[in-house]
C-alpha cells in the first residue's frame, strides 16, 4: 500500500501525452485524491520529449517529488531521460511498438505492453493512451469505472460509440496488465482517499477565475507562453457576461487598453510572461503617472530574452518591482498556491481601483501550470472594493473648472470620476500635472503630485503578507521562498522536523511594498535565514536585505536549470548548509 | 443643446501661431456640438507630440497617453464604454511611425471611434526631424542629405487594410473638415480621417501655399464614388494621395462591438460587478 503515488507519462509533444496525464489525473481527483502535476514540454508543437509527472496522495500536496513510482513510456527517449528518477518501486511500462530497450544501469523493472497494438485492434491508434491509463488501473488497483465520468465528458460529444470504445480500451489495458503483472497486481494500490469533490485546476485559471469573479469584463492580451491560459478562459467565459478579450497586435497595445478600458471604469487587465511585460514597462509608468487601476499578471518563465519560454524561473522580481523608468507607486504581489492566486487576483483589482495604481500579480510557470488540487473557492470571502470612485458631480462655482482628479488629499487617493459623468471633465495626462490634471512643471506642483502619488502606498490593506508557518520560537532556519516552490520547502521543513531540526517558514506573498516588519519578526526568530529561489542573483534575498536587514544570516539557495526546486534537492542543500 | 462653444476650455493651446493644429482642434469642436453631443460625452485620447496637446485644449473629457498609443487607449476606453464618443487624435509620428501597428489593428479592428491624425510631414516639438511621412529627399535635422526613405501613404494604406472610413481634410477648410469629422463620428466603425495640418515653423515644402495649389477636392470630381473601393483606390493613386473629402464609406460591414460574441448592448461600464453565488458556483463546479 502507498503511500504517495508518483506517476509520469512521456512520449513525443503532439502525441496525447497531455491527454493521458489529464484524463488519470482527473479520475484521482474525483476519488478525492490530492494531486500535483508538472509539465515538461519544449517551445514547439509536434516532437520532442514531453512528460506529464503527477504526485497523487490522499493529504494535500504541492510539489513534485524527487523519484518515481511509475513511467509510462511511449518513446525509448522518455526511459532515457528519466528512468533515473525512478524509486526502488519503481516499474516501466512501454509501449511495444518501439521495441523499448532497458537502459544497463536501469534496476527497475521493464514492461512491455502492446498499447498501440490494443488501440489499433479496437479501432485507432490514438486510444493508446487509454491502453495505458487501463495499465494504470491494474497497478493501482482501480476499478475501472473510476474512469467513466471523465471518459464521458472528454469524449461524450463525438458519440456514445467513442466513449464506448475508450472504456473497452482501458478495460483491455487493464486486462493485458494483469496478466502481465501476475501477483503482482494492486502492489502500487494507494491509501484510500476521503472521495470529496475538490477542484483541480492550474495557476493560470485560478487566476482568471478569479479575475471574472473580481469583476472583469474586459481583457487585452497577446499569446505568450505560459500565460495564454488566462485569456483562453476569458475568451470561453466572458461573452456570458457580456464581456470580451481582444488578442492585440502586441503587448504594448495589451497594457494601454486595459488602462483605457479601466479609466473608462471596467476592470480590466493583461496577463503575460518576461518578453510581454519588457513591452509593458511604458504603461506601467503611464497608469502610474495618471493614476488610472491596472493589473498585470506577469508569469515569470526563464529569461532573459527569449530565454527559456517553457521553463520555470523566478527572476522577474527587480524587473517588477522597479520596472518603468522614474518613479511610480506599485504593488507587487506573488501567490504560491492556486487557492492564493484566486484571492490574490481579486485583491489585486481591489488594490488597482483603491490606490489607483498599477498592481502587478507576479506567478511563475510551475505554479501557471503545474495542476493541483484546491479545496473549492468560498464565495462568501470575495468582495469588490472601488474605492473613491465617484458617480455624480455637483456642477462647479467658476463655468468649465475642471474636476480635482489629482485633488491633494491626506492619503492622496483622489476622487475618481469616470468619463461620460457631468461636470467630472478633468485631463488625464503622462505629463505632471495639477490637481485638474493640466499640465504643470511648478517645483512646487511636482512635489505634491510626487509626495502625494506615493503616500497611497500608505492606504494599502493587504492580508497576510507573508505566509508562515513557524512554530518555533528559536528556530536553527527560517526557509524563504515565494511563489511556487512553496510545496518543496514545506516538505522540507517536514523532513527536517523528523531529523530534530527546528525549521520555520516563511513564504513572501506581498513582494512590494516590502512588508519589513513582519519579515523582521520571522528573521528574528531563527539563527540563519535562507532565502530558496530560481534565479541567479537572489532577487528575493536581495530585496529582503535592502527591506528588513539581515545581512549577516541571510543565505540563498539558487536554481537556474529551467526544473522547479524537488524536495529532496533542497533538503540536501539545506542541510549542507546547516553543518 | 451644446454648442461649439461649449466644447471651448480656458486652456491656450502652447503651439506656434499659425499652426494648423488650431483649426483641426476647430472642427472638432463644431463637429462635436453639430452631431448634438454634450461635452461629457466626448473623450479625446491623444498621443505624444505638439498634436498630442489637444485633448487638453477641448472641453471633454481628454486622455493625453504615451507616445503612439492613443489608439489602444481609446479602444480600450470604448469597450469600456460603448455610448461615449471616442475620438483619437494623434501626429504622422504617432500613427505612422512608433504606432503604426496600432493604427493597422485598429484599423483591421473596426471599432467604433474616429482616429484623427494631424499630419505635418515633420516633427516639430523635437525641432524638426523626418517624419515618415516626409517625401523622400525631403532635408531635415535628421535627414541632411534628404530622407532617404519614401513616405507612408496614409489612404492608400488605410483602404487596403480593412478601413469602412477613410477621410482626408485641410486644416484651412474647416468647413470640409467639420463635415469630415462630423460623417466620422457618426460611422458605425473606426473612422480614418488624416488632416494636412502644416507645421508653419519646421516644414517650409508642405506649406499651406502648397496644398492649396496642389489638393483636389472629391466633390470636384465628377460622380466619385465613395463607397466603391477600388475607385478610391485609384483616384488616391491617380492624385498622389493629395485629395481632401470622404474618400471610402463602408455603411454595411458592423463594427468590432456589433460581431463580438455576445458583446453587451449596453456600456459594459454600467455592470454589477458581483456575478452572485449561483453562477459562481457553476463555474467552479467545472474544475471538479
Amino acid at each position: 500500500m502507498l503511500h504517495q503515488l508518483s506517476w509520469k507519462v512521456g512520449g513525443q509533444q503532439g502525441e496525447g501525452i497531455e491527454s493521458t496525464g489529464e484524463i488519470f489525473s482527473m479520475a484521482m481527483n474525483r476519488l478525492g485524491y490530492f494531486l500535483y502535476g508538472y509539465r515538461h514540454f519544449s517551445s514547439r508543437i509536434k516532437g520532442g520529449h514531453t512528460n506529464n509527472k503527477i504526485t497523487v496522495r490522499a493529504t494535500q500536496v504541492r510539489a513534485i517529488t524527487d523519484d518515481l513510482n511509475i513511467l509510462v513510456a511511449f518513446d525509448q527517449e522518455t526511459i532515457d531521460v528519466n528512468y533515473k528518477e525512478l524509486s526502488a518501486q519503481g516499474i516501466i511500462l512501454a509501449d511495444a511498438k518501439f521495441k523499448p530497450k532497458q537502459p544497463e544501469d536501469c534496476e527497475a523493472p521493464l514492461f512491455i505492453v502492446p498499447f498501440t497494438e490494443i488501440a489499433t485492434e479496437l479501432g485507432t491508434s490514438l486510444m493508446k493512451n487509454m491502453v495505458a491509463i487501463g495499465a494504470t488501473a491494474s497497478l493501482l488497483d482501480l476499478d475501472d469505472s473510476v474512469f467513466q465520468s471523465v471518459v464521458n465528458e472528454i469524449f461524450g460529444r463525438k458519440g456514445e460509440v467513442v466513449v464506448e470504445k475508450n472504456m473497452e480500451a482501458i478495460a483491455k489495458g487493464h486486462e493485458v496488465m494483469n496478466e502481465l503483472l501476475g501477483d503482482r497486481v494492486g502492489e502500487w494500490k494507494l491509501v484510500e482517499a476521503d472521495g470529496k469533490r475538490r477542484m483541480f485546476m492550474i495557476g493560470n485559471d485560478a487566476v482568471a477565475l478569479g479575475a471574472l469573479t473580481a469583476g472583469v469584463r474586459f481583457m487585452a492580451a497577446y499569446p505568450i507562453t505560459p500565460a495564454s491560459e488566462i485569456m483562453e478562459y476569458l475568451i470561453k467565459k466572458l461573452p456570458e457576461f457580456g464581456g470580451a478579450v481582444i488578442q492585440t497586435e502586441d503587448e504594448i497595445a495589451a497594457a494601454t487598453m486595459a488602462i483605457g478600458s479601466n479609466y473608462g471604469g471596467v476592470r480590466a487587465f493583461t496577463a503575460s510572461a518576461g518578453p510581454g511585460l519588457s513591452l509593458m514597462m511604458e504603461a506601467i509608468g503611464l497608469s502610474g503617472m495618471t493614476e488610472q487601476p491596472l493589473v498585470i499578471v506577469d508569469t515569470q518563465r526563464g529569461g532573459p530574452s527569449t530565454g527559456l519560454p517553457t521553463k520555470q524561473e523566478q527572476s522577474d522580481l527587480m524587473a517588477m518591482i522597479y520596472g518603468t523608468h522614474g518613479e511610480i507607486p506599485k504593488v507587487v504581489i506573488a501567490p504560491s498556491t492556486a487557492e492564493e492566486a484566486f484571492y490574490d487576483t481579486i485583491q489585486a483589482f481591489n488594490i488597482a481601483e483603491e490606490l489607483q495604481l498599477p498592481v502587478i500579480l507576479l506567478t511563475d510557470l510551475q505554479l501557471a501550470l503545474g495542476k493541483q488540487t484546491v479545496e473549492p473557492f468560498d464565495y462568501s470571502k470575495v468582495e469588490i472594493r472601488r474605492g473613491k470612485l465617484v458617480n455624480e458631480v455637483e456642477a462647479p462655482e467658476v463655468e468649465k473648472e475642471y474636476f480635482k482628479r489629482y485633488e491633494d488629499t491626506t492619503d492622496g487617493i483622489s476622487p475618481r470620476v469616470l468619463p461620460g459623468i457631468p461636470h467630472g471633465i478633468h485631463h488625464v495626462t503622462g505629463v505632471e500635472h495639477d490637481q485638474t490634471g493640466k499640465p504643470s512643471e511648478t517645483p512646487t506642483n511636482r512635489e505634491m503630485q510626487m509626495n502625494k502619488r506615493f503616500r497611497k502606498l500608505d492606504a494599502l490593506r493587504f492580508d497576510m503578507p507573508i505566509y508562515t508557518k513557524s512554530p518555533h520560537e528559536e528556530a536553527d532556519v527560517l526557509l524563504v521562498g515565494f511563489n511556487s516552490t512553496r510545496g518543496a520547502i514545506e516538505e522540507v521543513q517536514e523532513r527536517l522536523a523528523t531529523e530534530g531540526i527546528k525549521a520555520n517558514h516563511a513564504h513572501i506573498r506581498l513582494i512590494f511594498p516590502f512588508p519589513t516588519e513582519e519579515m523582521q519578526v520571522q528573521m528574528a526568530k531563527a539563527k540563519k535565514v535562507i532565502v530558496v529561489e530560481n534565479n541567479h542573483t537572489g532577487q528575493l534575498a536581495n530585496i529582503i536585505k535592502m527591506s528588513a536587514g539581515g545581512h549577516g544570516k541571510i543565505q540563498t539557495i539558487n536554481k537556474v536549470d529551467g526544473t522547479p526546486f524537488l524536495p529532496g534537492e533542497l533538503h540536501n542543500k539545506v542541510k549542507e548548509m546547516l553543518n | 443643446m451644446a454648442t461649439f462653444k461649449d466644447f471651448r476650455n480656458n486652456v491656450k493651446p502652447n503651439w506656434c501661431p499659425g499652426c494648423g493644429d488650431f483649426s483641426v482642434q476647430a472642427a472638432i469642436q463644431r463637429a462635436a456640438a453639430n452631431v448634438g453631443i454634450e461635452p461629457h460625452e466626448l473623450a479625446v485620447i491623444s498621443g505624444i507630440g505638439c498634436s498630442g496637446r489637444i485633448s487638453g485644449y477641448i472641453n471633454s473629457y481628454g486622455f493625453h497617453g504615451i507616445h503612439g498609443r492613443a489608439l489602444p487607449i481609446a479602444q480600450g476606453l470604448k469597450m469600456a464604454n460603448r455610448n461615449l464618443n471616442v475620438i483619437a487624435s494623434g501626429g504622422d509620428g504617432d500613427g505612422f511611425a512608433i504606432g503604426m501597428g496600432h493604427t493597422i489593428h485598429g484599423l483591421r479592428r473596426n471599432l467604433d471611434l474616429t482616429y484623427i491624425i494631424m499630419d505635418n510631414q515633420i516633427y516639430g516639438l523635437t525641432k524638426g526631424q523626418t517624419s515618415p511621412r516626409s517625401a523622400a529627399g525631403f532635408v531635415t535635422k535628421s535627414t541632411p542629405g534628404g530622407a532617404i526613405e519614401p513616405d507612408v501613404k496614409p489612404l492608400e494604406l488605410a483602404l487596403s487594410t480593412g478601413a469602412t472610413f477613410v477621410a482626408q481634410g485641410f486644416s484651412t477648410d474647416i468647413k470640409e473638415l467639420t463635415a469630415i469629422i462630423e460623417a466620422g463620428i457618426q460611422h458605425k466603425g473606426f473612422s480614418f480621417i488624416n488632416v494636412f495640418s502644416p507645421c508653419v515653423t519646421y516644414n517650409k515644402v508642405n506649406t499651406y501655399d502648397w496644398f492649396k495649389e496642389n489638393l483636389t477636392k472629391l466633390s470636384d470630381i465628377e460622380g466619385y464614388d465613395p463607397t466603391n473601393r477600388e475607385a478610391a483606390m485609384n483616384t488616391v493613386m491617380q492624385h498622389d494621395g493629395l485629395v481632401t473629402g470622404i474618400i471610402y464609406h463602408d455603411t454595411e460591414t458592423p463594427c468590432y462591438q456589433s460581431k463580438a460574441d455576445r458583446f453587451d448592448e449596453q456600456a459594459l461600464v454600467g455592470q454589477e460587478l458581483m456575478m452572485g453565488e449561483t453562477k459562481f458556483n457553476e463555474l467552479v463546479k467545472e474544475f471538479m
